[in-house]
């Protein structure tokens, strides 16, 4: 399988502070990958590093065998990247097709089309709409984005990214703020848009876990800073202590119990891939 | 459609005012024309882009100035070549000063857009030599479509043909515009002004857009000075000064910015209400304050906010 976007030795600074240690990480054609780990621990950083938006420190960022350090967000996009964000993004005046539309118009490169009709661009308006009626956003599609219920707002946000047709896509926790029940239907959502646009790769970063074990293929624990694990479900699943420290408490539907009373001191490292002597507790 | 119905109703009207009205308004009209023309570029900033502009008498300047210039210095004596040249130099200047402004948002770009303008204020007014310093320069009358009028009294010149001509350049600048903000262009402007940061993720290059609608605002602008100089036959650097600018946002805050066709009644609204408070207090500023702040309090969104309403909340979250 290909690699499409590859961290290599990934540091990030700000001032003293060092928010990214050395991450290295390699997407590959058809994955899905989740990025997890405690508040602090770099993920957002890693995303903006990722995306353009913050230049590394040092290392290196390839996407599809260009370097991609200093290209920013705009030319990414174009690439073939597209990004949700944490917080909710979108565009309080537009509407919900309008919001579609714009994606379309910067992927078709028609932004430049000052006299032209966009009510007559025919093609613009079916591609947005086909975005619309694949997240469910059909009958809204003339709603403000302003007036939208909170997981409506998410689920366009996430919507105009894939009206990109990315090849590899980032969401900044796609469902967080949504409620329990609409988290899997916009998972579903998503994977299944993913599949029909043809996007190649997936990475999200995910604080529920049921989430995160129910979809990946790969996972991958930051902590400080680190790469403290990139494994698969399964294996991650298996590393009580990884467990313990980059997810603490264990999901609902876990069989194991309260997290362990002496966690990872901060800073220290212990290897990843063998849990410590004496860990009493099954793995799950 | 109601929209249009009443677009063509002011332009019917428009169109009798030289048969039906008294002279003297008639020739209020003429400032009219030219500030709705400024207005028109200065909300797609505003309105469409997001960005305050406190500097835009520059561009009136640069454009008034051009008519001056040509007619005093050069043969030039043609309106269409006036518009064309001053259209020219304010994109030209925009362009330049444009790649600094746009880089800054908010307060930042207000105040930068400011100091350029006064930077070229005080050049107005400082190299006499050349523009005339307060006391400005001529404008000699140009002609219209190559015809010369020369010979006709002034008024009948202004009433009759400058004002069709006027009318003809405000309608064409009307419908570009009425283009412009309905084109994929001004749907990606919209979004550069509701989310920047969105719109560079989904690759709509910010300051591009930004830079862009500022350019076109510019020559706008530019092209609305130069049909202001020929009614009163001078310009002076007052014309350029930042009253000027804060007159354009009074103008636009009057109309409203949320709608297309609000800063065209504002500038109605502003040219009409100064002439008559002036002719009744010397302190027309004090009027005109307290109406500015009646404006901001109760109607954010101008006086087409007053016909459709959603615009309160947009304004607070601006």
């Amino acid at each position: 399988m290909a690699t499409i976007l590859e961290a290599r030795d990934v540091t990030r600074d700000y001032g003293g502070f060092r928010a990214l240690a050395g991450v290295s990480l390699a997407v590959r054609d058809g994955e899905f990958v989740s990025i997890i780990g405690p508040n602090g621990a770099g993920k957002s950083t890693l995303i903006n590093v990722l995306t353009g938006v913050l230049r590394p420190t040092s290392g290196s960022v390839r996407f599809k065998d260009r370097d991609i350090r200093d290209i920013g967000p705009v030319a990414l996009a174009r690439l073939g990247m597209a990004r949700s964000f944490q917080l909710v993004h979108v565009f309080p005046d537009l509407t919900v097709l309008e919001t579609l539309e714009a994606a379309v118009v910067s992927r078709l490169r028609r932004g430049s089309r000052l006299f032209a009709s966009l009510a007559a661009d025919r093609e613009v308006e079916s591609q947005a709409l086909e975005v619309a009626l694949l997240f469910g956003l059909g009958d809204k599609r003339h709603a403000v984005s302003r007036n939208l219920p909170q997981g409506d707002k998410k689920l366009l946000d996430v919507a105009s990214a894939f009206a990109l047709r990315p090849e590899i896509i980032l969401l900044d926790e796609p469902t967080s703020g949504v409620s329990t029940a609409d988290k899997t239907a916009i998972m579903d959502i998503l994977v299944g848009a993913a599949r029909r646009i043809g996007c190649r790769a997936i990475i999200q970063v995910e604080h529920d876990m049921d989430i995160v074990f129910g979809y990946s293929d790969r996972i991958v624990a930051l902590h400080q800073g680190r790469v403290l694990a990139d494994a698969s479900p399964g294996e991650v699943k298996a590393n009580r202590h990884l467990v313990d420290t980059v997810i603490g408490r264990p999901p609902r539907g876990w069989s194991i119990a309260a997290s362990d009373p002496d966690p990872l001191p901060p800073g220290a490292e212990r290897s990843p891939a063998k849990p410590p002597a004496g860990s009493p507790r099954p793995a799950c | 459609m109601t929209a249009r119905l009443a677009l063509a109703g002011a332009a019917l009207a428009a169109l009798a005012v030289p048969l039906v009205a008294p002279v003297y308004y008639t020739l209020l009209m003429l400032p009219f024309m030219a500030y709705a023309v400024v207005l028109l570029g200065l909300n797609l900033l505003f309105g469409y882009a997001g960005l305050l502009s406190f500097g835009h008498a520059l561009f009136i300047g640069v454009g008034a100035y051009t008519g001056a210039f040509l007619t005093t210095y050069t043969q030039i004596r043609s309106l269409e070549v006036i518009l064309l040249i001053a259209a020219a130099l304010g994109g030209t200047v925009a362009a330049l000063v444009g790649a600094l402004c746009v880089r800054y948002v908010k307060i930042y770009f207000g105040m930068l857009t400011l100091a350029f303008g006064m930077v070229f204020y005080t050049f107005l007014l400082k190299f006499y030599r050349v523009t005339g310093g307060d006391e400005g320069m001529r404008v000699l009358r140009p002609t219209l479509l190559g015809l010369d009028w020369s010979a006709m009294p002034k008024t009948d010149y202004l009433v009759g043909p400058y004002y069709y001509y006027s009318l003809a350049v405000l309608a064409v600048a009307t419908i570009v515009m009425w283009r412009i903000v309905r084109s994929p262009f001004g749907l990606c402007l919209r979004t550069v002004r509701d989310n920047p940061a969105k719109a560079e993720a989904l690759g709509l290059g910010v300051a591009r857009y930004r830079w862009r609608a500022f350019v076109i605002s510019a020559v706008y602008a530019a092209v609305g000075g130069a049909l202001l100089g020929p009614p009163t036959g001078n310009v002076d650097p007052t014309l350029a000064y930042w009253t000027q600018s804060g007159n354009l946002v009074f103008m636009i805050l009057l109309g409203g910015f949320a709608s297309f066709s609000g800063p065209l009644v504002g500038a109605f609204a502003f040219i009409f209400l100064q002439d008559s408070v002036m002719s009744v207090l010397t302190y027309w500023r004090l009027v005109f304050g307290a109406i500015l702040a009646a404006i901001v309090i109760f109607a954010p969104g101008g006086l087409m906010g007053l016909f459709h309403r959603p615009s309160a909340l947009e304004v607070s979250r601006r």
